[in-house]
């Protein structure tokens, strides 16, 4: 028998391989087969809708409105407190008058909204600059109703989205967001630390119908969130009725948070 | 070959030593241990899809769901079981039957050698901790 070294390894090199290929292709080929079914379309979902918010800025004012909406937001979603300002976390915060709208600066009337304090979040901007430049789509803008979302499983905390937003609305977590909450509210996961996170408009509140936490935090009409796409919308009705702006418009991002100053 | 009775003693030497674990177990009586699941003890009879199933890929359901809810935002799961329908969310439909989370889910990831990281954002069930 012709027994060489040579075609010993070459029997040996080609059971590996067809060993290791059949494994790999049975995980390729299994199917996640789940016995139950889901729905193909969740009933509210077929209707084209455009979420957006006004904020009346007046109204936060008379009625010192920031803090209840910050803690409300904040807490509903387990954004973590640093106090250090290199690691802070935040998906609604306060600019002051020109920080929020640049474009806006001119030195009389600046004198007179200098001291405002504009409640600030991501803008869910039809036109966003965050998701195109996200290497693993962790972060897109849902077709169905415009709110720019986030995937945490899949964020890789590259953070180019980050320096994509003209807004500064996305936060990077560079310590354990566990560690800056007191307490934690069951219902809605954490973070983990290397992840980006920012606003989604409350997207799981608005699936049960529910109106986003800074919107129901208010009584008084400071934050009204509603459907563009819907003529009859409180929303449409503001912005028929008052003028807004809206921040940095001239960047062509088309944000979708409306402010009556 | 010289010296063959002394490669031979020591393939025999290596064999028993790499066997030894594999021959303890076959001569020892006892039982090699199997993690002992603890039920819910008050959760729903049927778990959302039958529990052999459930056992073998629960780690397929879950992704499934995961990405269901998440990138396309649908959020009912009808169970092939009972047809009942099912918030698809892990804290709240597996651990508001699943409380106990160092009983259920850990006890057989460790004897598994396997560690989701379901629970670095997850919150679990507070009467674990």
């Amino acid at each position: 028998m012709d027994r060489t070294r040579r075609r010993f390894l070459q029997l040996a090199g080609a059971g590996v391989v067809g060993a290791a290929g059949g494994t790999a292709l049975r995980a390729v080929a299994r199917e996640p087969e789940a016995p139950g079914s889901v729905e193909s379309v969740q009933p509210q979902a077929g209707i084209s809708r455009r979420w957006a918010m006004v904020v009346n800025l007046k109204a936060v004012e008379r009625h010192h409105s920031w803090d209840r909406i910050i803690e409300a937001c904040h807490r509903a979603h387990n954004v973590p407190h640093f106090s250090s300002a290199k690691d802070e976390v935040k998906w609604i915060w306060t600019e002051e008058f020109e920080a929020a709208f640049p474009s806006q600066e001119q030195p009389y009337v600046t004198l007179e909204h200098h001291d405002r304090r504009v409640p600030v979040l991501c803008n869910h901007c039809d036109n966003p600059p965050c998701t195109r430049v996200c290497p693993t789509e962790a972060t897109w803008k849902r077709e169905s109703d415009g709110i720019v979302m986030m995937d945490w499983h899949r964020c890789i905390g590259c953070r180019y989205c980050v320096v994509a937003c003209p807004y500064g609305s996305r936060s990077f977590n560079w310590r354990d967001p566990r560690t800056g909450l007191e307490e934690i509210t069951k219902e809605f996961p954490t973070r983990m630390r290397g992840v980006v996170e920012k606003c989604t408009f409350c997207e799981e509140r608005i699936a049960r119908g529910l109106e986003p936490a800074c919107a129901e935090a208010c009584e008084h009409g400071e934050i009204v969130f509603g459907d563009l796409e819907d003529a009859n919308s409180e929303v449409r009705r503001l912005l028929r009725e008052h003028f807004t702006i809206r921040r940095k418009p001239t960047l062509g991002t088309q944000p979708q948070v409306y402010y009556i100053v | 070959m010289h010296d063959g009775w002394k490669i031979v003693v020591g393939l025999a030497v290596f064999v028993l030593l790499v066997t030894s674990p594999l021959v303890y177990n076959a001569l020892s009586a006892e039982k090699a241990s199997v993690p002992e699941l603890v039920k819910p003890p008050n959760g729903a009879p049927e778990c959302v899809e039958d529990a052999a199933w459930m056992r073998a890929s629960h780690m397929d359901l879950l992704n499934d769901w995961r990405d269901i809810v998440v990138r396309e935002g649908r959020r009912d799961y009808t169970s092939g079981l009972t047809g009942t329908v099912y918030d698809m969310s892990l804290s709240k439909t597996c651990m508001g039957c699943h409380s106990n989370k160092d009983e259920f889910c850990d006890r057989c990831h460790t004897y598994m050698a396997v560690a989701p990281y379901c629970w670095d954002c997850h919150v679990e069930p507070e009467e674990v901790s």
